[in-house]
This record gives structure tokens, C-alpha cells and sequence, in this order.
């Protein structure tokens, strides 16, 4: 296939269409829908609206409740092993506080329990792959906080409130944006790059459905600088970390505590068992689940292993009906379909298209609408462009950036995003670049209150595992911000909890009475959890590969 | 929509060991492809982590080049091994006793007076970073310099590998930025603001009030809100 500046000839066609309404466009404002208009184009093309994609659990604490089939079928698993399989009279690691999860929230959790006067000793944090490989790391627009003086926490509140279709739970929302501003104050003085102007003022621009101009960012490299920060703080607090090493199953005692966790090495195989006074589940969201089959922008670790594990325990999901698709996955060239074009983009002034070089929707509606709204122009209306592989898209007009921002600025704020588009031998500059959204976030999660500690004794969590910070829609910059607070929260309670807490004998009988309530409801015995890693190997090898070795 | 046998087949040779693999799939993607299962070398799979530095060389090139596996597409007759992990000392050090004196990078990281400018850092730095010149630039003492042209780095940590000094340029690199963020760059006094002013108790106030609103009240709120 021929390319011109890395774009077929049939996609060339409509980029003219774009080019030759930009001049127009830059002086056209496009008006935001109302609550009804976003709820009848959520209605009509989400793709969490449709109700045929969901099911009720059958069983455990949250019973009845909606979830997406994959979620189904992950939290209806039998383990991946039984009590017969594990020795739990002999100890690997007995600590104070367990961190599962290497990402934002785990990172933070560490942190603040040595701040609270826990013995770094006497933590361990185990993660699935290396420490820092997490979704935290690939946020890329930016940060929430309320520092500004046209802006205030409370009016942050109202913001998130709305964005997550009023169904968040209040006391978390409050501690969100209350903590805000201190937040990005620990960020400055840990050392963390933002941008500035001359006099320190944060440059600070709107995201999707807010109504201040408040995403703080580090380029559009933000995640990847808040995480460098905290992990080289982490390191140089002597927190020990075992990689590579993900939670299969958290351990109770007879009293009904959260009392550790078994791990295993994914690399020789062997299990270990850690027991713990407290245990921080950071464990992240489900992108790698593919829902609905679409394409991710998550990490490769990201399988959900932590709600799997929860709720063998008795814990309690919500919101778990709700999956964010970010409306801005690159929908070409075919080697990046799915993977993330930030926000900030929008936030810049590129404009959404259609195949015609038309605005069709406000480049800022909350993340749900936008994504809604480019689906309906494809599949709708007709209005996308189609890609060599029959991909459909919209157009996203990155040269409008540098027209309305002056020269240099894309390839300055946007680097991440230039980079990659050069690398295919596109120049965003130049070229709109091509869109469709693409499964991003877990708005749902497990049941926290605002410490971060889950309705089970010992058990505390933070970050993308949990739900009610987001209701059923987060805002861009939220994440970074839910890892800081919650992660933070429930390190601190976490150690608080461990100061005082005694284990008793360590068991696996929950996971044993987890499976016999499975085989009663009729699962079938093939379905096995937590994940660990999804399944991307060639299909040719898969269909000829024996089990010998 | 071309069909899945219309697709060329390209050779790559993976350790050594050829496989015939569609040619447009990125070298993670051909791996997995071949029947690799990644545990080392894939994170982000998007080009955020740093987990996937690959080198290679191409047929008939004697270059060694490199790349990420996830932003790389596979050429015919590429020759490639993925670095699962780079053995590199990090500095711990208490960011509060630091300082910006002209020898701070250099007294963490006394190795960079190593450094002979051969660029092979810059050569190898998937990101297309200037690593020789930050890692002058710290030797310099320009910390701002060093944190500026080294804040792109994914810490892959290839050029480590590369560098005949045996110098762990990341790690300077990310000393160079919590040092520049730290006390280089102006304070965002609004930030010291607005903590101060949650402090004072009127931010639990005001959110007070609003979980006291009813659904609709709430919602109306929202409608009605100022947008800047």
C-alpha cells in the first residue's frame, strides 16, 4: 500500500475536506449539549447502554448487581488453586503492611505508611510485572486540583459530581478535591517538573466536563513524571518490593481478617506466603479484559486480579456496570490502534471532524458523551473515515494546535503524542491524526470509605480498583488525582490498622467456600481467576502447542 | 478490508531463530505472534514504561540499532533480542539535604566525569534524546539543562548498556529533575494558597452544604454552573 506522509490516498482525500474548513472553523465555536441531548446520545450509541453486554452476578456480596459478561466471568471463576495446594505453616514474608500493586496507588500507600511511622522493614510491596508498570505511568493529559484563585474545591466537587452522573458517593468525592491542592503542593517539593510560567503559576487548561481550567500537567508526559518521582522517593525510602510476583489470593484468619496474601513467581513459578497485620489492594482496572472486544489503552498487567481476590473475601463491588472508553484511541495507523491520544489534545484546540472536514460535537463533553457522539458520527450517521483495515474514525485537526498556540507548542507539550505519530511517519503538525474510542477506564470498583479501608477488616484500598470516587463517568485528571488521595488515605489508615491489629491462623477456607458457591450456582469448572496476564500469543502456535515441558 | 492471506510475510529473526511473521505488526506483536508469552519486556505495551528496549541489526547494516518493541514495526530480515532488565546502581538519597550547588549530580553520581563524548548514548536513546549533552550538562552543574533535555526519558536504560564510561545516565537524569523541580523552578505560590485556604475548614463548609442538596437541587446546580 502506497503512503503519502504516512497516509493512503483514500484517507488523503478527506484530509483536504479538513484542511480546507480549518480557516473557518478556527473562528467556530461549537455549543455543548444539554443533560437530555447527552443522555439521548448516550442512550442511543454508548456502548455500556446497550443492555445485552451485561449480566447479573450470581453470587457473593454484591449478588444482583449488573456487570459487563467479562466482568462476569472473571468474578465467577474458581481459583487457580485450592487450600490442599498451599503450605501456609511456613511463612515467606511476615509484615506489618502488604502493598499489592505496583502502580500510583501502591507507590503512594508505601510512602505514607513509613511517614506514619511504619518500619520500611516491615512493608513489603509485591507487583505482576516491574514497579511502575501500571496505567499510572501512561496518563498522559494531566492532573485535577482546585489551586487556582477563580477555583475552589467545592467547586471541583460539583464538577466530578455531574461528570459521574450524580451516582458517586459524596464523602469520596469530598476527599478527592479537599485534597487536591496539598496534593500538587507534595508534588512540587518531591520535585516534580509541572509546567509553569516564569513566576511559578501552574499552566493549567480544561479537560472534558470541568469547568475550571485546572489539568495540571508535566507535558503530556504527566503520569510518567508523577511515577518517576514517587518510585525514586519509594526506592530511596528502602521500602522493599518483590516484582514480578503477582497476589493470587489474599489469606484471612478465623477472625475474618484480610491477613496477606499468597503470591506467585511468575518466572519459576513458586508461591510464596506473605502474612500481614494490614494488606493495601492496588491493583488497578480491567483494560485487559477487553470488553467487548474493543482495543486498550491499559498497561499489560491490567486483568482486574484484585476484584477477582476481593471478592472471594466477601468484599463489595460497585458501579461495576459502568466502563469508561476514552473517545480518543488512535484508529490508525494499525500498529497503535487503541493506544491513548490524550485529552490535552482536545484541551489545545484540535477539533473533532467527520469525513467531510465538519464539527458534528463540542471537542470538550465529558468523556462518555464524546465517545458517543464519535460513535454515532460513524456508525450513525455515516460520517467517519474509513482506514485500510475498515476501521472507522474521526478526524482529530492537531494543526489547529500550533495555528492557535503558536509555533513549537505541539511539539513541545505533545511530545509523547509527536513522537509516536512520527514514528509512523505521520507529522501531527501538519496532518489531522485519525480517532475512536477505546476501553480506558474501571469506573467501578471495590467499596471504600474515604480512608481507603474496604468493608473488610485488614483490607484497605485506593486507585483505579475501587469505585464511587467517579460514579459512573470519570473526568480526565481525576486518576492521577484518586491514586494521590486514596493511595495516600489508605496507606496511612492501613498503618494506623496494622499498629494495633493481631492475626490469628492463617486460612484459604474462604476460597474453598467461594468455589463450592460456584458450583452451586452452576459455573462452569473451566473458568479460572485472577487472570494475571492476558492471552496474546499467535493463534497458529496456540492450536499446535503440548504441555510436556 | 484486505484479506488475512493477502498479507506479506516478512523474516525475523528472533535470538537468532527465524520465524515468518506479518509484515505491519509491531515487534511485540510479531513475538507474541511467533508464540512468545512476555513476563520480562512488555508493560505499557504504548511507549510509556521502558520495558521493551529491543536492539537489532538489519540484513547487510552493520549498525546495531535500537528501538522500543511496541513503536517499532518489523522489517524483513531484522535480527533482534529484547533487554529484560538492566543492572544499574540508583543513589538513595534524602531530596530535603540535597542542594543545587555546582557538584550536586556530580557528588551523587561521581561517575559522569567518566564520560570520553562519544555520544553512543545519544546513538542508542530510543526517545531520540540529546544524552550526551545532559549528561554534560550535569557534569556542568546546569541542572535545569540536564533536567529539560533528559525529561522524555522512558529509563529503558540502553544507554547504560551503551556507555563505554559505565555511566547510568536515567539515574542521573532523574536526580537532575527532582533537583530542578525542587529548586530550580519557581514556586506556584497559588498552590501554598489554596492549601492554606482548605485549611481554614471553608472548603468542608461549602461541600457541606452541597451533599445537604437533594437530587435535584444538585443536578440544577450542575446545569447552572459558571464555565470559564
Amino acid at each position: 500500500m502506497k503512503l503519502i506522509k504516512g497516509y493512503p490516498e483514500s484517507m488523503r482525500e478527506s484530509i483536504e475536506k479538513v484542511e480546507k474548513t480549518r480557516e473557518k472553523r478556527l473562528k467556530e465555536k461549537y455549543n455543548q449539549m444539554s443533560l437530555e441531548e447527552r443522555d439521548d446520545v448516550l442512550n442511543k450509541f454508548h456502548p455500556d447502554y446497550k443492555p445485552e453486554v451485561k449480566r447479573t452476578l450470581s453470587i457473593g456480596a454484591s449478588k444482583g448487581e449488573i456487570v459487563p459478561f467479562e466482568v462476569a466471568d472473571l468474578i465467577e471463576s474458581y481459583p487457580l488453586i485450592t487450600e490442599k495446594d498451599i503450605d501456609l505453616s511456613s511463612i515467606d514474608y511476615d509484615v506489618d503492611l502488604l502493598i499489592i500493586g505496583g502502580g500510583g496507588a501502591g507507590t503512594m500507600a508505601g510512602i505514607w505508611a513509613t511517614y506514619e511511622g511504619i518500619d520500611p522493614q516491615n512493608i513489603l510491596m509485591t507487583t505482576k510485572l516491574r514497579h511502575g508498570d501500571s496505567n499510572s505511568i501512561m496518563a498522559q493529559g494531566g492532573i485535577q486540583a482546585a489551586d487556582k484563585e477563580n477555583d475552589a474545591p467545592e467547586i471541583h466537587y460539583l464538577d466530578v459530581i455531574g461528570g459521574g452522573h450524580f451516582a458517586n458517593d459524596p464523602e469520596l468525592v469530598e476527599a478527592l478535591v479537599s485534597d487536591g491542592p496539598a496534593v500538587i503542593k507534595w508534588f512540587e517539593e518531591k520535585g516534580v517538573m509541572f509546567d509553569k510560567q516564569k513566576d511559578g503559576t501552574m499552566i493549567t487548561i480544561h479537560g472534558g466536563g470541568t469547568s475550571r481550567k485546572r489539568m495540571h500537567s508535566a507535558k503530556d508526559y504527566t503520569g510518567m513524571e508523577l511515577l518517576r518521582v514517587i518510585r525514586d522517593e519509594f526506592i530511596n525510602l528502602s521500602i522493599p518490593a518483590v516484582e514480578f510476583s503477582p497476589a493470587i489470593e489474599f489469606l484471612m484468619d478465623e477472625k475474618g481478617q484480610v491477613a496477606g496474601a499468597v503470591l506467585f513467581n511468575i518466572e519459576t513459578h513458586q508461591y510464596y506466603v506473605v502474612r500481614a497485620k494490614a494488606t493495601v489492594m492496588a491493583t488497578g482496572g480491567f483494560g485487559r479484559l477487553h470488553i467487548q472486544g474493543f482495543p486498550t489503552t491499559n498497561h499489560y498487567g491490567a486483568t482486574a486480579d484484585g476484584l477477582a481476590m476481593a471478592y472471594r473475601c466477601g468484599a463489595r463491588l460497585r458501579d461495576m456496570d459502568s466502563v469508561q472508553y476514552h473517545p480518543t484511541g488512535a484508529a490508525f495507523p494499525e500498529q497503535i490502534v487503541g493506544l491513548l491520544i490524550t485529552e490535552k489534545v482536545r484541551g489545545l484546540g484540535a477539533q473533532p471532524l467527520n469525513r467531510d472536514g465538519k464539527m458534528f460535537v463540542h471537542p470538550l463533553e465529558p468523556r462518555d458523551v464524546e465517545s458517543a457522539a464519535f460513535i454515532k458520527e460513524c456508525y450513525g450517521v455515516g460520517g467517519g473515515v474509513e482506514t485500510p483495515t475498515g476501521m472507522q474514525g474521526v478526524w482529530l485537526d492537531s494543526p489547529m494546535i500550533n495555528m492557535i498556540k503558536g509555533e513549537g507548542v505541539t511539539e513541545r507539550e505533545l511530545s509523547a503524542m509527536y513522537r509516536m505519530f512520527k514514528r509512523f511517519d505521520i507529522n501531527m503538525v501538519e496532518d489531522p491524526i485519525l480517532v475512536f474510542p477505546t476501553l480506558h477506564y474501571q469506573n467501578g470498583g471495590v467499596v471504600i470509605d474515604a480512608n481507603g479501608a474496604t468493608e473488610l477488616k485488614g483490607l484497605f484500598a485506593g486507585g483505579e480498583v475501587t469505585g464511587g470516587v467517579h460514579g459512573k463517568n470519570r473526568l480526565m485528571g481525576n486518576s492521577l488525582l484518586d491514586y494521590s488521595v486514596f493511595g495516600r488515605r489508605a496507606g496511612i489508615s492501613a498503618a494506623k490498622y496494622a499498629k494495633k491489629a493481631s492475626i490469628g491462623k492463617l486460612s484459604l477456607s474462604h476460597v474453598t467456600k467461594y468455589s463450592e458457591d460456584l458450583k452451586k450456582a452452576g459455573a462452569p469448572e473451566t473458568r479460572k481467576s485472577p487472570m494475571i496476564l492476558p492471552e496474546y500469543r499467535g493463534k497458529n502456535v496456540m492450536s499446535r502447542a503440548i504441555d510436556i515441558f | 478490508m484486505a484479506e488475512k492471506n493477502q498479507i506479506p510475510l516478512v523474516s525475523v529473526f528472533i535470538m537468532g531463530k527465524e520465524y515468518k511473521i506479518p509484515s505491519g505488526l509491531t515487534l511485540m506483536k510479531a513475538m507474541e505472534y511467533a508464540g512468545y508469552r512476555y513476563t520480562r519486556g512488555a508493560g505499557c505495551r504504548a511507549g510509556f514504561c521502558g520495558a521493551c528496549a529491543t536492539i537489532y541489526r538489519l540484513k547487510n547494516d552493520y549498525k546495531l540499532k535500537s528501538a522500543l518493541a511496541c513503536q517499532t514495526t518489523v522489517e524483513d530480515g531484522m535480527y533482534l533480542v529484547q533487554l529484560p532488565f538492566t543492572p544499574a546502581n540508583k543513589k538513595k538519597y534524602d531530596m530535603e539535604k540535597l542542594n543545587i550547588a555546582h557538584n550536586a549530580l556530580l557528588k551523587e553520581y561521581p561517575e559522569i566525569a567518566r564520560c570520553i563524548s562519544c555520544n553512543s548514548c545519544t546513538k542508542v536513546c530510543p526517545q531520540e534524546l540529546k544524552v550526551m549533552d545532559y549528561v554534560q550538562a550535569s557534569l556542568r552543574g546546569d541542572i535545569e539543562k540536564a533536567a529539560i533535555l533528559s525529561f522524555d526519558c522512558v529509563q529503558c536504560g540502553l544507554c547504560a548498556f551503551r556507555c563505554p564510561a559505565e555511566i547510568t545516565q536515567y539515574h542521573v537524569g532523574q536526580l537532575a529533575r527532582r533537583l530542578n523541580g525542587k529548586f530550580v523552578a519557581p514556586k506556584a505560590i497559588h498552590t501554598e494558597d489554596a492549601v492554606a485556604k482548605v485549611n481554614t475548614g471553608v472548603t468542608k463548609k461549602e461541600i457541606s452544604k452541597l451533599k445537604s442538596l437533594n437530587a435535584s437541587e444538585i443536578k440544577d446546580l450542575y446545569k447552572k454552573r459558571s464555565i470559564e
